[in-house]
């Protein structure tokens, strides 16, 4: 190099430190976010993850006339005080289910009382010391342990948290998601390629463009109302059913969906379009031959993120009656029904301490449905991604 | 505007001749002659005559070699919203022979290219005004279907685009949403000829079930080519097919629009002179979105009429 020139070697050297400097702020803030994830996780898998297991009793249950009407008598006095008591009243359910069980004794493992297992866990618990020390000492006997909460996967929502379940909550999510995406997916789908591929370009077209991208931007409660008028008011859908929750959260969607498949359609060169144009494919053939083919990884995507954001949904939910206390699973769209978060929402603001772990353990429920989601639009994005 | 102008009855066979192309009453005989001439020695300033050794004294004079009028353009303007980008265009082009049209940048060459297949419908603030007759029958005409015209005039881009999709989809799929083929034997055949015609058969053969966009450009074109010609239209339209490929690629592109224009009428929008000089037996010089001047190539490139002409063809501004 000739002689160095001294202004502009500090111009570099000022150069690379403010590269770095922004560099560091980058690295800085990808760090913090990935703390609060790691913060976030950590919380609810800790206080989750006693959710999944649960107190049982050993004990000898008898299955006769007079324990049908008196549940509690089915079971010995030692035991008596740490049984479920929400088990207990199923009792007429298994004799109705299973009729030779009318009259034996049957020994098994029933499930306890929360502060049993609240107990078992170390977490507070409302047993008196002497229960404390008969707990012991039926552990110790092997009559007493913890297991897997089958209850928590198998049972609809209850007042006791020893057999509160998430099972009519999924179900009524599952439900609900499904009449969404059956009646967002092909209208969002088809209003977007309608507005990107055929409608000409005028002043109606922008007007209900730029409608829509508002619609996006609308609180989520109001979509509840509108839901409310439209669907349970107007046209007489059952109140808190999958039907109404899913229409609702439907016309919630619709904008995303259009959004993202519009951005879709128009990464599809024009050349594309072109090619097959000037091959003498009418408009319907291009779409459907070449720009929907090539857009449908983007547009599966879009649908997929619009479809956890629903199921993520609250708000418009509880103007639609779904914030309720579902102890069975929907069995169809117009039974009533609950949704996930809502019956997170539920469970959290039930006062008594055992529902702690199983609101975590029902929040981390739904995040594994919507990583699940998520993963899957990755997957789908890669299998139909084509170059061009 | 130094150009034939349309009368009545343009096409009673002395006149076909005397009007389609410009120059051809004078230059009937030497037709062959002059082309292989020029394709033989693609300077265009060799100022052309008889290349006697051509059998083309023994050749009789059929319509085919008189080139009648494929298409027939007539005061032809387009706007694109309020601006206008073509003024009165009259052409009157060739069957079965290639029409270079050359121009700056932005002198509606492009534009009037995609004309005559009715490309500018896509674009919703053009209008037209004007007759484009194909075969004499007026593609503007209020019972014209794009979609049959697009099969007649097949269309080759700046840019290769081919489908993403297989080689074999690519050639087959014109055929196929036409009705032209069946599946099976009968479009294994036309995917076959039709890569053959483009000159690509022998580098794809065992490949076709590869995706087209995995091919280098020039063969891409080709690709395309082929694609254009799978429904056998009449005429090509060619919109600067060889100006993104390299010089190997644009040579095989030229040598094998020579070859096709036996069979199709091409009409080709270059940038490149000398690509013009080499492939196209008349060139349009187009300015501002008017015909300046229309003739036959070595007229054009040697003793052009127009000053603006002689301006542009040797570089002074464009």
């Amino acid at each position: 190099m000739a002689a160095p020139n001294l202004k502009a070697e500090k111009r570099t050297r000022q150069r690379y430190r403010r590269e770095r400097r922004f560099k560091a702020l980058c690295v800085g803030a990808i760090l913090l976010s990935v703390a609060f994830l790691v913060f976030f996780f950590t919380d609810i898998i800790q206080r989750g993850y006693t959710a999944f297991y649960q107190a049982e009793v050993r004990a000898e249950v008898t299955y006769s006339e007079r324990t049908v009407d008196l549940p509690p008598a089915a079971v010995d006095d030692e035991v008596r005080p740490f049984v479920s008591r929400g088990w207990l009243r199923q009792l007429p359910d298994h004799v109705e289910a299973d009729p030779d069980l009318m009259g034996q004794t049957v020994t098994r493992w029933i499930t306890a009382d929360a502060p049993v297992g609240q107990y078992l866990k170390g977490q507070y618990s409302e047993l008196t010391e002497q229960e404390k020390a008969e707990v012991d000492r039926l552990r110790e006997q092997g009559q007493i342990r913890l297991a897997f909460n089958t209850n928590f996967f198998t049972n609809g929502d209850s007042k006791m948290a020893e057999i509160a379940g998430i099972k009519s909550a999924v179900v009524g999510s599952v439900l609900t998601l499904a009449v969404t995406m059956a009646v967002a997916f092909p209208i969002g789908v088809m209003s977007a390629v309608y507005l990107e591929e055929f409608a000409p370009d005028n002043r109606f077209t922008r007007f209900i463009e730029v409608n829509i991208n508002n619609l996006a931007a609308v609180p989520s409660i109001l979509y509840g109302l509108l839901g409310l008028a439209i669907f349970i008011n107007f046209v007489g859908v059952p109140r808190s059913s999958a039907l109404a929750g899913g229409l609702t959260l439907a016309l919630m969607t619709l904008p995303i969906i259009i959004i993202s498949t519009r951005a879709a359609l128009r990464a599809v060169p024009d050349s594309i379009r072109e090619g097959a144009f000037g091959v003498g494919a009418s408009r319907l053939q291009v779409v459907s031959h070449h720009v929907l083919p090539q857009s449908l990884p983007g547009i599966l995507t879009g649908s997929i993120i619009g479809l956890a954001q629903a199921m993520g949904e609250t708000a418009p939910l509880l103007l639609v009656g779904m914030m309720a206390f579902i102890p069975s699973a929907p069995e169809g769209v117009t039974d009533a029904a609950t949704v996930l978060p809502a019956q997170i929402y539920t469970w959290a603001s039930m006062p008594q301490r055992a529902f702690d772990e199983i609101t975590a353990a029902g929040i981390l429920v739904l995040l594994a449905v919507l990583l699940t989601l998520n993963a899957t639009a990755v997957v789908l994005r890669k299998r139909f991604e084509r170059r061009w | 505007m130094q150009m034939p102008q349309p009368n009545d009855n343009p096409r009673s066979s002395g006149g076909i001749a005397a009007r389609s192309a410009p120059g051809t009453a004078e230059l009937r005989e030497e037709d062959d002659t002059v082309e292989s001439g020029d394709r033989s020695q693609p300077t265009p300033a060799s100022g052309v005559t008889r290349a006697p050794e051509v059998g083309a004294g023994a050749e009789p004079e059929t319509a085919e070699a008189v080139h009648p009028t494929k298409v027939d353009v007539r005061s032809l303007s387009l706007w694109y919203g309020d601006t206008q980008a073509l003024f009165d265009v009259n052409l009157q082009i060739p069957d079965k022979d290639v029409t270079a049209l050359i121009g700056p940048s932005g002198c509606g060459k492009s534009t009037f290219l995609r004309c005559i297949n009715r490309m500018n419908d896509l674009i919703p603030s053009v209008t037209t005004q004007g007759q484009l007759l194909l075969d004499e029958a007026d593609i503007y005409g209020p019972d014209v279907d794009v979609v049959q015209l697009r099969s007649r005039v097949g269309m080759v881009f700046q840019k290769p685009n081919p489908f993403p999709k297989s080689i074999y989809e690519n050639v087959a799929y014109a055929p196929r949403i036409h009705g032209v083929a069946q599946k099976g034997a009968e479009m294994d055949d036309l995917v076959e000829t039709s890569l053959r015609k483009a000159g690509l058969w022998q580098e794809v053969s065992d490949r076709l079930s590869l995706p087209g966009t995995s091919l280098s450009g020039g063969q891409q074109q080709r690709l395309c080519i082929a694609r254009a010609i799978a429904v056998n239209p009449d005429v090509i339209l060619m919109d600067e097919p060889a100006s993104a490929l390299d010089p190997v690629a644009t040579a095989t592109i030229e040598e094998l629009i020579d070859e096709l224009q036996s069979n199709y009428t091409i009409i080709i929008v270059t940038h490149n002179m000398q690509q013009a000089a080499r492939v196209a037996r008349y060139t349009a010089f187009f300015h501002l979105g008017e015909v300046i001047e229309y003739d036959r190539t070595d007229t054009i490139f040697t003793t052009p009429r127009e000053k603006r002409t002689e301006d542009y063809i040797t570089g002074r501004f464009g």
